[in-house]
């Protein structure tokens, strides 16, 4: 359990997707312009990654690594099939993005308008597909850690998009420079945020 | 089909208009800096000038390659399924970018870790699939995927060359700051190594482009 949880916690904080490896920058950046609609969309990312990053986790572990096909009999004991990492997992995340996508028009249609096109477009953010990367990479022993981990990064994603909505909802009032209002603020906000991120690094859990 | 270029096969190989796909990316239709697609490479791998131009090169190789392809399947895509078609067309691109790396520049594949996976997700990519290649022919498609390409490699370089020549003195992993410099009291800025500071320089890019081209200024 304790395993869990700084596992849970390091992925919030520490190796938060936006602040230390910049993952989903696009929709982060274009999505930000109200707390309403990041909030919505904070939430359906929480959702995708923690789905797939475990899915992807089973994928990885009973299908894709080298004998990892062993369960079906000796004589796959030395197939790998790790070239087909990418076509695998993105099929998953497109599967579980349209999923998602029924859900909330089911649920919440309010929110699936003021998403907009950006739903179809969790599929292609790279926060998704970075987390079932990053979870192939460093190996969790488990499903559970896997699971945390997935958690994990969307929550640190979440905490990252409602906090540059909230900025950029009160920077409006400020005197920026024209040539620097919207897109280049933001930039530059961001690369601060990040800074007062890198403040956890050094905390061992 | 083909609104935009009906008379194309009558059209010089470099008319004014293709060459306008080509060099408009670069500068006034910037994927990164006016369209906010594709950021999240630029951030991560611009540590050091070698990564940024392998990584622009292997975007340049895929957006091209994977433009023809659906622009040559634009009439046999049923619209409803599209997005998987392309996703599957630029994963199996991406697939060979990742085997040539790791056959030749094996250092370089190891440094870049996710990120040539990632090529899949950038925005660009698919941003440029639906909104040009699917309507269009393959030569412009082509041209359009190269310029877009390119216009995301000169961010991607400038980048990189001032993290890597502020943060450690060094270009392509040479040396360029002489060592009387650092006798005389000169350090390296290791804080351009950190990663926040990549945002900050894209952010510097965008005030300067906007600067000197007023048309592009957000007014909301």
């Amino acid at each position: 359990m304790e395993e869990l949880t700084s596992i849970f916690v390091r992925s919030v904080f520490i190796d938060n997707m936006v602040f230390a490896y910049f993952l989903g920058m696009c929709s982060y950046l274009a999505v930000s312009r109200t707390v309403n609609t990041s909030v919505g969309l904070g939430f359906a990312v929480i959702f995708v990654l923690g789905i797939t990053v475990p899915i992807n986790y089973l994928l990885e572990n009973f299908v894709l690594a080298k004998g990892a096909l062993s369960w079906l009999g000796p004589q796959f004991a030395d197939v790998d099939l790790s070239f087909l990492t990418f076509i695998m997992f993105i099929a998953i995340i497109a599967a579980m993005v349209q999923l998602v996508e029924m859900i909330i028009e089911k649920f919440s249609p309010t929110l699936y308008s003021s998403l907009g096109i950006f739903l179809p477009l969790i599929a292609v953010n790279c926060a998704i597909l970075g987390g079932s990367l990053f979870m192939q990479e460093r190996n969790y022993a488990n499903l559970a850690e896997a699971t945390a981990f997935g958690l994990g990064s969307g929550v640190g994603w979440f905490l990252a998009i409602v906090g540059i909505a909230a900025i950029r909802e009160k920077i409006r009032y400020s005197a920026v420079p024209a040539p620097l209002r919207g897109l280049g603020i933001t930039f530059i906000i961001t690369g601060l945020m990040g800074i007062a991120f890198m403040s956890f690094m050094g905390i061992e859990l | 089909m083909s609104d935009t270029n009906k008379e194309g096969s009558k059209e010089a190989l470099f008319s004014p208009k293709n060459r306008k796909l080509l060099t408009n990316p670069l500068s006034k239709d910037n994927p990164i800096s006016v369209q906010v697609l594709g950021i999240c490479s630029v951030l991560a791998i611009t540590v050091q000038l070698r990564a940024s131009l392998v990584m622009a090169i292997s975007v340049v190789a895929v957006m091209g390659f994977a433009n023809v392809i659906i622009s040559l399947l634009r009439k046999t895509i049923p619209p409803r399924i599209r997005i998987i078609v392309q996703l599957t067309v630029i994963a199996s691109l991406v697939i060979l970018v990742d085997q040539v790396l790791k056959a030749y520049v094996y250092d370089v594949s190891r440094q870049l870790s996710v990120f040539v996976g990632l090529i899949i997700t950038n925005c660009i990519i698919m941003g440029r699939l639906e909104g040009f290649a699917l309507h269009n022919k393959p030569w412009p498609s082509f041209l359009d995927g190269i310029g877009n390409a390119a216009g995301y490699g000169w961010v991607l370089l400038t980048v990189g060359f001032f993290r890597e020549l502020l943060g450690s003195g060094t270009l392509m992993g040479y040396q360029v700051i002489p060592n009387v410099l650092y006798d005389l009291g000169y350090e390296n800025n290791g804080f351009m190594i950190l990663p926040p500071m990549a945002l900050i320089t894209v952010g510097v890019i965008i005030w300067v482009q906007r600067h000197r081209d007023r048309d592009l200024v957000d007014i909301s």
